[in-house]
């Protein structure tokens, strides 16, 4: 744990460069001489870079002080249903990362509101007569956060047992359902910008609840609580592989191959039910206005789609990179070996599949002999492959997931085989379901809705998605609620052998936080490029110099300025809380004596 | 370990090490994207299509790193498919190996030295596009003095089904005297001006065109073509005439119905 003398300065030097930098900006004279009160200009960079990287890096912190809470309560309920105080300890690391950035993020918060009122005035005035009521309310949920998660992390050892133990369950669950709020609360902001409700034409309040509720509001409240897990949990992966990497005794190395390995596990928990939420998302920006949806999915932002699917191809196979190498640490483990190729060749067609263009970019010699569209790639261009080939890629990293979950397991008992048959069927079917509608939606095979052979009409074949995801999300559970079944008496084939990871596997969880990162930072810009020259959509028109859209390539370099920021920010304030520890890591036993550190899931991936 | 590496030169052996199936499988993947997807293009469609070189390039990455990938996922595995590289790259004594690492070296800055020669070499050719096929449609348009809501808006000769035969009747004869010369008589965007265009005339027969457009969108693109498009993406780069002046509301709601009408795709519809 942190000391409190050694952290008590860090406050101090946060807020001195806070004052430093605000006293430059405040007495730049290009701040002082600009005309147009609506709008300020930012030295150098200009406004919008400027509120961009805030809010960017901001966004950063805050997810990742959001996502961690959410999956720490439930390690510690694990440990404690299991009386396991190894996921206790993992849990309390957890939270105490969170402690160290919790700072950082309310100074970002602080300077992201100090760039929207001193550059933005005009904007912000507007969303301050919409929101105001709630300026108030956020205060007071931020404070509670606050309290709540320095209760539930320094309290940690003191209710440790009996009665108390659940009372700091509940004091994390609550420090959840504060954040929550908090997020819901400042999503109504931006989503409010958006698509605007409960206004009138001139944009003057009508009803507050209906500007809060607005149409993609709920659709981003539910896709960044997933998102905020997603990236929690590959922070703390990339954290785990880095301490790994620098380990200097077995048993560190052993806890955080561990660490790491649960960090993973929460990335791809989150990651699977993410494309599902961002397309109902996409569903509604799309029947709030079409010439928003267009501009997004088919406009000039239709090429973000092509980096976003090399990207989520990543994510997948790093995810099941990390399942596979895992299982060489397993004993048992290599009998499944012979099946990742197939894992891998679904992948591969999978992510070759989602980054497919529709409009290709070809040659003029090229696009003569193509016509406007590939007559054969085209077709992958569309939603109904790329639907496909997602559920495909969710059930393969899945099918990863199970293979290192039994790695060193065998089940036990005569019905374990027609178990495996019947979770086999499952997801064949599943797959099959996937694949039927895949191919439904270009063709009405049936004559269902129209002549048969004819096309299926576009407004049925959205729905279709709707049966695909259900199919997998049912297999996802049934076979997973089987696998706990037929494993839970299981016979172990060998040790876990934690820690023995190669170092590869390490870089490989440190480019699925990357990769997030520099998702959840092209997501970003998507969701606002769609608001074209409008601070808010068809009511508050942009009227600043920046008053266009930025280029893919321009957002691309503030994008990776801004993970680089991220990532610099907490590798630093990561190690300013390693500070007060380092002469306890010297107590450690020395890598050639018994490991002393044994983690949770020893003995065969348990 | 002359002996050990002619041994190794056997095929199966060949064939056997992890280095050599990464090398088939590139090999095979690009076969796959530049000969046989266009062989397969042919048959499904009834119209051969190169792949394009930046799909090639784009699929031979993913391959590329999927393969890496694969075979790193096991110690044994990767240890063998990094031999012969750390061989070639480590060798002092073995002659063979240690000429076959200069004639790489020597190789590869010359490879990279064409490849740089060639990508900037100019030809009279176009430069590749990097093209916006779907423009956003504005909320409303001014037609002939007439404010027409975009968002929302219905042909309204669709639900007159006692005319419904003759008004896509009435289409088809717009579209043959207007329409045809550009997006060619069977709907595919290869009428007798298509190859003069660029980009080329769309294509109505694709599922990725009409099938997936309100009519109202159509009507917009019809009425208002390429100079009506939207500042954004822009300049745009349309060949599509500015209709409304030479068509009236009705003879484009007709023609928009015998597009859906035969080409056998419904419209997407706003509920």
């Amino acid at each position: 744990m942190l000391s409190s003398d050694k952290q008590n300065w860090r406050p101090l030097v946060r807020a001195a460069f806070v004052i430093f930098f605000l006293l430059i900006l405040f007495t730049d004279p290009a701040l002082a001489q600009s005309p147009d009160p609506a709008y300020r200009e930012f030295p150098l960079i200009g406004s919008r870079v400027a509120l961009w990287l805030v809010a960017e890096v901001h966004l950063m912190f805050a997810a990742f002080m959001l996502g961690v809470p959410m999956f720490a309560v439930v390690v510690e309920m694990v440990g404690w249903r299991n009386k396991d105080a190894r996921y206790d300890a993992l849990a309390k690391e957890f939270v105490k990362l969170v402690v160290i950035a919790a700072s950082t993020t309310a100074i970002l918060g602080a300077l992201l509101t100090f760039v929207l009122t001193v550059f933005y005035p005009k904007f912000f005035n507007y969303l301050a007569n919409i929101f105001s009521p709630t300026f108030i309310i956020y205060p007071i949920l931020f404070f509670g956060e606050s309290f709540t998660l320095y209760l539930y992390y320094y309290g940690w050892d003191r209710m440790m047992e009996g009665a108390a133990k659940v009372g700091h369950i509940i004091i994390g669950i609550v420090l959840n359902i504060w954040g929550t709020i908090l997020m819901f609360v400042a999503n109504a902001w931006l989503t409010f910008a958006i698509s605007p409700a409960g206004v009138d034409d001139q944009g003057n309040l009508v009803d507050l609840w209906a500007a809060i509720t607005n149409p993609t509001w709920m659709p981003i409240n539910v896709h960044r609580l997933i998102a905020n897990v997603a990236f929690g949990g590959s922070i703390v992966a990339a954290y785990s592989a880095i301490k790994f990497l620098n380990s200097k005794n077995a048993e560190e190395k052993a806890h955080y191959d561990w660490m790491g390995y649960v960090g993973n596990f929460i990335a791809i928990i989150g990651l699977i039910p993410l494309p599902f939420a961002g397309y109902w998302l996409g569903r509604e920006i799309y029947g709030f206005n079409q010439q928003m949806g267009i501009t997004m999915m088919g406009g000039f932002l239709s090429w973000l789609w092509i980096i976003q699917a090399l990207l989520i191809g990543i994510l997948f196979l790093t995810a099941n990179y990390y399942l596979w190498v895992g299982m060489g640490r397993i004993s048992g483990g290599e009998r499944y070996r012979r099946y990742i190729k197939y894992l891998a060749a679904i992948l591969v067609v999978g992510w070759i599949v989602w980054a497919t263009p529709h409009s290709i970019v070809a040659s003029l010699e090229e696009a003569r002999k193509i016509g406007q569209f590939h007559p054969l790639l085209g077709v992958l261009g569309v939603m109904s492959a790329k639907n496909t080939v997602v559920n495909l890629m969710i059930l393969t990293t899945f099918i990863s997931f199970l293979m290192y979950r039994r790695a060193g397991k065998e089940a036990r008992g005569g019905g374990a085989r027609r178990v495996k048959i019947l979770q086999a069927i499952m997801v064949v079917s599943a797959a099959s379901v996937v694949l039927f509608y895949g191919v439904y939606g270009y063709v009405d095979i049936f004559g269902l809705f129209g002549d048969p052979g004819s096309g299926t009409p576009a407004i049925i074949r959205i729905g279709f998605s709707v049966y695909q995801v259900a199919a997998v999300l049912a297999a996802l559970f049934f076979v997973t609620l089987l696998d706990i079944f037929l494993f839970r008496r299981a016979t172990t084939l060998g040790p876990m052998s934690w820690g023995q990871m190669p170092e590869r596997s390490q870089y490989a969880l440190v480019l699925l936080a990357v990769t997030f990162t520099w998702l959840m930072g092209l997501m970003g810009y998507a969701r606002n490029a769609i608001r074209q020259d409008w601070h808010v959509f068809g009511i508050l028109k942009d009227t600043s110099l920046d008053a266009y859209s930025p280029t893919l390539g321009f957002a691309a370099i503030v994008i990776s300025v801004c993970v680089i920021l991220f990532f610099g920010l907490i590798a630093f304030i990561f190690w300013l809380g390693e500070l007060g520890e380092k002469k306890a890591k010297l107590t450690f036993p020395s890598s050639e004596s018994k490991p002393a550190y044994e983690p949770a899931g020893s003995g065969g991936g348990k | 370990m002359t002996h050990r590496v002619l041994s190794s030169l056997k095929v199966r052996t060949i064939f056997a090490h992890p280095f050599a199936q990464a090398i088939v499988l590139e090999i095979f993947a690009y076969l796959l994207f530049v000969y046989a997807l266009p062989f397969i293009a042919g048959i499904a469609t009834g119209k051969p299509a190169p792949t394009p070189v930046s799909i090639v390039t784009l699929y031979m990455g993913i391959v590329t790193v999927v393969v890496l990938l694969y075979f790193s996922s096991n110690e044994a595995t990767w240890s063998q498919f990094k031999r012969p590289v750390i061989t070639i790259l480590t060798e002092q004594q073995n002659r063979t190996t240690v000429i076959i690492r200069w004639v790489i070296f020597i190789l590869l800055p010359l490879l990279a030295g064409f490849q740089a020669y060639s990508g900037l070499q100019t030809t009279v050719e176009a430069p590749a596009e990097l093209r916006s096929i779907h423009p956003a449609p504005p909320t409303a348009i001014q037609f002939k003095g007439k404010t027409l809501n975009i968002q929302g808006l219905n042909n309204p000769l669709r639900a007159d089904q006692a005319n419904f035969a003759k008004n896509v009747q009435a289409g088809a004869a717009v579209y043959t005297s207007r329409c045809v010369f550009c997006h060619g008589d069977a709907l595919d965007g290869r009428g007798i001006f298509a190859q003069g265009i660029n980009p080329s005339p769309a294509n109505f027969t694709d599922p990725g065109t009409i099938a997936q457009l309100q009519e109202s969108y159509l009507f917009w693109r019809i009425a208002k073509g390429g100079p009506g498009l939207p500042t954004e993406s822009a300049p745009w780069n349309s060949s599509m005439p500015t209709w409304e002046d030479l068509l009236n509301e009705n003879e484009i709601w007709q023609v928009i119905m015998y597009l859906y009408s035969a080409t056998g795709y419904s419209p997407r519809t706003w509920q």
